[in-house]
Formats: C-alpha cells, sequence, structure tokens
C-alpha cells in the first residue's frame, strides 16, 4: 500500500511557503485549463485561427502607415513593418497576458469556490493560452524576415533569454493585477488605460535610440523596453543588446515576478471567501 | 494504515457580513488612505481575514468544532441550511481557511461539493471530461484508463462529440457524477449533490458510494436525504449553530434531529427549503388543516393549506407532496392530476385533499414540492420544502372509537380494504 500523505489544516500566517512541489504537481491542470480556453476561443469564432495572424498584420499595416510613413518615425534604419512586427510579437503576448490574467480569477470563480488547488494555476494557465498566438506571430515574423531576406546571425541564440524574460515580466504583472483584482475591482477597468499607455511607453513604434543617451537607462525601469529592444537586437541585428538598458529591465522583470508570486500565494488562501456567493 | 483519517480540533469560521457581497473599491481605500495612512498600510499589508475584536457585523458560520473520523467510516453530515455543514466541508477541503483551530487530514481528498465544477458549456463530452477529471485532481493517464469505463457509468455514449450545452440537466449530472464517481481519493467529501437527478440514476450513485465505503474509503457527505443517510451511513454529526449538537449512531442522531426540526416547524419555512431552491416560485406557507394543525384521527383524510408566491409566469405547475415517518423514511409520494398556472408576482392559496389515507398511528411530517412534470418522464422542481408540517395519526378511529396500538415492526400502512375468501 502507497503511504498515505497528511495534510494539516490551519490559518496561515504571514506570507505563506511557496510550495513548489505542489505547483509542479498540479501542472497538468494548468495546462488542461489553457488547452480549454484556446478550444473555446476557436470554436466561438468562424474564422478561428485566421484572428490570430489578422490582428498584427492590421496594427503592422495601421502602425508602418502613420508612423512610419506620415510621421516619419526612425527605424534604426530597418524597413519599418519589420521593426514594427519584431517589437508587436513580445508586445502582443505581454498585452494579452495582463488583460487576461487580470479577469481571469473572476471569469473562473466557480471552480476556486467549489475545487482546492493552487489558484497561481490559473493566471499561469492564460499566459500558456497566449503562447500559442505567439508562436503564430513568430513563424508570421520569420516569414516576413524571409521576404525581406534578412538573416538574424549568431545572435539569434540569445533569443530564447528573451522570451524568457518577456515571459517572467508578463507573468510578473499578470500575477499582481490578477490577485488585486480579486480585493478590488477597480483593478479590471483600469488595465485597458494600463495598456494602452504602456504600450507607448514600449519601444514598439518607435526605436529606443530617439531618447537622449543619458536617460536612456531609466527608461529600463519598463520591464518590456529590454524585452522589446532585445528581440529587435535578436531577430534584426539593431536596436539594444546586452546594454546596461536591458539588464535594468531584466532586474525589474525578476523582481516584478519574485514579488508577484510571494504577494499572489500569501493571497490566495481568501480568494475563495472573497469571490464566494455565501459561504456559509 | 492509520486508524484516524480525520481530526478536528476547535475549527471556527468568521465571516464578515457582506464580505461575500461587497468587494472593496480602490477608490475608497485611496481615500481612506488620505484621512490615515498608517491604515491603509495595515489594510494591504496586514494579515488579511483578521479577527473582527468587537463581534460587530460578523458571524460565525462555524464555532469550534472538533471531532475525529476513522478510516472506512461513512459518516453523514445533517443540520438545517446555515448550520455550518458547507462551510466545514470547504474547511477540510482547503477552499477556504479557518479562522482559527486545526485540522489533520490523513490521505488525499478528493472534494464533489457541486457536481461538474469546470464543465464548459461550449466543449464536447469527451473534452469535459478530461477537463473535469484535471480540475478534480485526475492525472491524464488514469483517466484516459478510466476514460470508457466513466462513459459507460454515465450512459451518454452516444452524445460523446456533443457539446454539453446541448445535454438535458440530467444527461449532464449524469455524465459530471460520473467522472467524480471515479476518484480514487482515501477521503471523499460529498456535498449536497445527490438532490438532482432521476431516481434511477441517484440510486446507482448511491450504491456507487456504497461500494466507495467498502473499499476502505472514507466518505463524509452532507444531505438532506434523510433516507440516504440511514442506508450508507455508520455514524452521523448533527450540525446547529456553526456547531455540532450531536454525533453517533444513524437512529438516535436522526431520530433526534428530526424531533428538533418538527418542533419549531412552521415558524420559518426557509430553515427547511432544499438548498437552491424557491429561487421564483416558493411556499410561503405550509398548514395542516384537517382535524386540528396537529393531529389527524386514524382513517381521516389529510387535508394541507398552501400559499404560494410567484416571480415569474409559469404554466402546468403540480404539487408533489411526500410524507415521511418518524425516522425520516419516505412513507409515500404522490404528485397531483391537476395543475394550475402562476402570473408574476401573485400569490395564490392551494388546498390538498388526500382523501381514504391509510396512515398507521404514529409521528410523521410531509414535505411538498412545487413544479412540473411528474410520475412519468422527468420531474423539474422549483421549491421543495421538507419537513413541515409534522403532524401524529392517533389511535381514536374515526366513529369506531379506540383501536388496539399499533406495533411498528407492521410498518406505516394499514392496508385497510382486504377480502378473504374461502374457495
Amino acid at each position: 500500500m502507497r503511504a498515505i500523505p497528511v495534510f494539516v489544516i490551519r490559518r496561515s500566517h504571514g506570507l505563506a511557503s511557496l510550495n513548489l512541489r505542489e505547483l509542479w504537481h498540479y501542472r497538468e491542470l494548468a495546462y488542461f485549463l489553457a488547452w480549454r480556453d484556446i478550444k473555446v476561443r476557436y470554436k466561438q469564432t468562424t474564422i478561428g485561427v485566421a484572428w490570430v495572424v489578422l490582428q498584427p498584420l492590421a496594427m503592422m499595416a495601421v502602425f508602418s502607415l502613420f508612423f512610419g510613413r506620415l510621421a516619419n518615425v526612425p527605424s534604426d534604419g530597418l524597413p519599418y513593418h519589420l521593426f514594427v512586427l519584431s517589437a508587436l510579437l513580445p508586445w502582443h503576448l505581454f498585452s494579452r497576458t495582463i488583460s487576461e490574467s487580470t479577469t481571469s480569477l473572476i471569469t473562473d470563480q466557480r471552480l476556486i469556490t467549489k475545487v482546492y488547488f493552487p489558484r497561481i494555476i490559473v493566471p499561469v494557465s492564460t499566459i500558456i493560452a497566449a503562447m500559442v498566438d505567439f508562436c503564430i506571430i513568430a513563424c508570421l515574423l520569420f516569414a516576413m524576415m524571409l521576404i525581406y531576406g534578412i538573416t538574424p546571425g549568431l545572435r539569434v541564440l540569445w533569443l530564447p533569454l528573451f522570451v524568457l524574460l518577456l515571459l517572467v515580466s508578463s507573468m510578473g504583472v499578470g500575477f499582481w493585477l490578477s490577485a488585486l483584482n480579486v480585493e478590488y475591482r477597480d483593478v479590471m477597468y483600469t488595465v485597458p488605460f494600463l495598456n494602452q499607455l504602456w504600450f507607448f511607453l514600449t519601444p514598439v513604434v518607435y526605436p529606443s535610440s530617439l531618447l537622449p543617451q543619458q536617460w536612456r537607462i531609466f527608461y529600463g525601469l519598463n520591464p518590456m523596453t529590454g524585452v522589446v529592444e532585445g528581440f529587435r537586437w535578436c531577430l534584426l541585428g539593431k536596436g539594444e543588446g546586452l546594454s546596461p538598458m536591458v539588464a535594468l529591465s531584466a532586474i525589474v522583470a525578476v523582481s516584478l515576478f519574485g514579488s508577484g508570486v510571494i504577494w499572489f500565494r500569501s493571497r490566495e488562501r481568501t480568494f475563495a471567501d472573497a469571490l464566494g456567493s455565501t459561504g456559509v | 494504515m492509520g486508524d484516524v483519517a480525520i481530526k478536528i480540533e476547535g475549527i471556527s469560521k468568521q465571516y464578515r457580513i457582506g464580505e461575500l457581497q461587497k468587494y472593496k473599491a480602490l477608490r475608497d481605500t485611496l481615500a481612506d488612505a488620505m484621512y490615515s495612512p498608517f491604515k491603509l498600510f495595515h489594510s494591504i499589508f496586514g494579515s488579511s481575514n483578521t479577527e473582527d475584536k468587537g463581534g460587530n457585523g460578523t458571524i460565525w458560520a462555524l464555532k469550534d468544532v472538533s471531532f475525529e473520523i476513522k478510516h472506512g467510516e461513512v459518516v453523514g453530515i445533517i443540520g438545517r441550511n446555515g448550520a455550518g455543514k458547507s462551510t466545514l466541508l470547504k474547511i477540510l477541503s482547503r477552499i477556504t481557511e479557518p479562522t482559527c483551530g486545526y485540522a489533520e487530514i490523513h490521505g488525499r481528498v478528493g472534494s464533489l461539493l457541486e457536481v461538474g465544477t469546470g464543465f464548459h458549456p461550449e466543449l464536447t463530452g469527451r473534452d469535459n471530461i478530461y477537463l473535469n477529471g484535471a480540475i478534480l485532481g485526475l492525472r491524464r493517464a488514469e483517466v484516459v484508463q478510466k476514460f470508457d469505463e466513466i462513459v459507460a457509468f454515465s450512459g451518454t455514449e452516444q452524445f460523446l462529440d456533443t457539446p454539453v450545452k446541448f445535454y438535458s440537466s440530467g444527461m449532464y449530472m449524469r455524465l459530471a457524477f460520473a467522472v467524480a464517481a471515479h476518484l480514487e481519493t482515501e477521503i471523499v467529501l460529498v456535498d449536497e449533490v445527490l438532490a438532482v437527478g432521476d431516481m434511477a440514476f441517484q440510486k446507482k450513485c448511491l450504491s456507487r458510494m456504497g461500494q466507495v465505503s467498502k473499499d476502505g474509503r472514507t466518505v463524509l457527505f452532507v444531505s438532506h436525504n434523510i433516507s440516504a443517510i440511514l442506508s450508507l451511513c455508520n455514524k452521523v454529526i448533527y450540525m446547529a449553530d456553526g456547531g455540532i449538537r450531536a454525533i453517533g449512531a444513524p437512529q438516535s442522531i436522526i431520530s433526534s434531529y428530526l424531533a428538533d426540526v418538527l418542533a419549531n416547524c412552521g415558524e420559518d419555512l426557509e430553515r427547511l427549503r432544499v438548498q437552491g431552491y424557491g429561487k421564483d416560485v416558493w411556499f410561503s406557507e405550509i398548514k395542516m388543516v384537517s382535524n386540528s394543525r396537529e393531529h389527524l384521527l386514524f382513517g381521516q383524510e389529510l387535508v394541507f393549506e398552501l400559499r404560494v408566491f410567484s416571480r415569474r409566469q409559469v404554466k402546468h405547475l403540480s404539487i408533489g407532496c411526500t410524507v415521511f415517518n418518524d425516522v425520516g423514511h419516505p412513507v409515500g409520494t404522490l404528485f397531483t392530476s391537476e395543475t394550475f398556472s402562476v402570473e408574476q408576482g401573485k400569490q395564490y392559496y392551494l388546498r390538498l385533499l388526500i382523501s381514504n389515507v391509510s396512515l398507521a398511528p404514529g409521528s410523521y411530517h410531509a414535505g411538498f414540492s412545487i413544479g412540473y412534470g411528474g410520475l412519468n418522464g422527468m420531474r423539474h422542481d422549483l421549491d421543495i420544502v421538507i419537513g413541515s408540517p409534522a403532524f401524529r395519526v392517533l389511535t381514536l378511529s374515526e366513529g369506531e372509537g379506540a383501536m388496539p396500538d399499533w406495533n411498528r415492526s407492521w410498518g406505516n400502512i394499514v392496508f385497510k380494504d382486504a377480502q378473504l375468501t374461502v374457495v
């Protein structure tokens, strides 16, 4: 007979332990929730996957016309289309993750009030679902690079590191917003606005070289600056790669992630009560 | 194998009234901060669910609950609505934390607080089996291995690739329960889920649960279905007002529970209402007007007066009435063949007359349902109230004087019109 595990139930105080073993045990659930989201999304839309391709393409066209052609925003000497798309690739994942993870706990409140599992699985599953889109847009970008005859060179080996940085930043922000939204529902109304603001604070439609040299390091306080610049540097060979600015972004991203996980894990025990219809 | 499966010591749970409906607005917290910056710091970084010292605006859903359950025991939890049964199960399944107290659970816990948690209406039956399995803690490999068994149990083979939004409510329940029934945890917690579904499937579920306990698993289940508890459990916990009123052998605990329920019957139908019912159409008063309000003579007809209130228009309604004996076993049921309609926002008085009653002398209580459908086909109830009114059938028979004491072992029905011929 298999050993019987013993669970102790008592009120926890202060910061809960992260209990990574438990998270590992529930990894399949994260995958299933993401799978559900993807499946439902493509089932309810008529053209399904085409949306994933159309959206960044349309944004790329609009930005190229207004910023690239009409406003003559510099693009580090790259074709503006490619310049923008290489940034939209990580940005799209980031923006989708923060808007969807914010409401994720509310959307799944039936689950949270009726079944036990580490609640952090819920926002994590939204990022897994967003990764599918990410891969599709990446293929689109590679195809465009082929058309323009741009080969990334050996720098592309750094790409996984920047993808990791992207995931860490997105999840860090996602954990904070989703946990806060359970207590303060204002958060979900702020997120669309936050999303737009953040978009213009990130060098998506313009290069960071537009900023004066001495201020550029502070620009790295936005974790997405480092991610977007890094993506361009790896794939297109322009922009800042391993610079102090990017390093600062990485530090900010990791601390957002770390603090986000700790905050989330210490609040999650109250989620069922905060979301429950009637606990009594 | 260790002896103790669940050990609870002094578990309490406090809720702030209104906490469950209202959420804090960031605006309010910020406004508070203007006046008292330290309070903000405390409210954000201080420990959450802080005990309210004053006791104002808070309620204790559970108060100082302690008990022990051994491996292989099947324990039923009974009590009125709001007695703390569901809160207890939520704490044991780790969905919510106790405010104070301590519990130890030896074994993996599978909890079934709702049937079909996480089912997505757009997904097919097949997809939902996998999804629900993962949510209940089954590994993918386990679901694959048991897939055929689950499908066979649910009896929905031909609809596997249909989105569950097209399922009838009965099919939906069957599929959902089938997944849950295949959990293989050492401890199973079940909350009032058998109240739904058709009779045949209820029986199947009950026998499946019986099987579960024969495997040496521990089952803790909340139910209003007294006969299910009598036939399945070897121990019963009677909860009232957030605490344990009594714990022990099913027969004695159930009779004391029923005695309490019947002692206060009439005063508050809300507490006798089966949870989840009475949302649109409900009974606001039920009384017996036979001979007196409490008893009737043997052979006298039963007359009930029901007051029904409706929030929306419903047609083809009928009344279901079940009479239970003193240990909670149903003795008989009827569905009225006459139907009626209700309009939105109106109140109706109904009178139900049951003649030729063959109830033997003893104590009984009635349960009423209002809904559509009946004996043949599925019945859909809008309200169910069990326990009121309670009445006694006296040993006095109308016009014929006293009849001898009725021996309980003879049952609850007196067959009156018998004919014996020598042939």
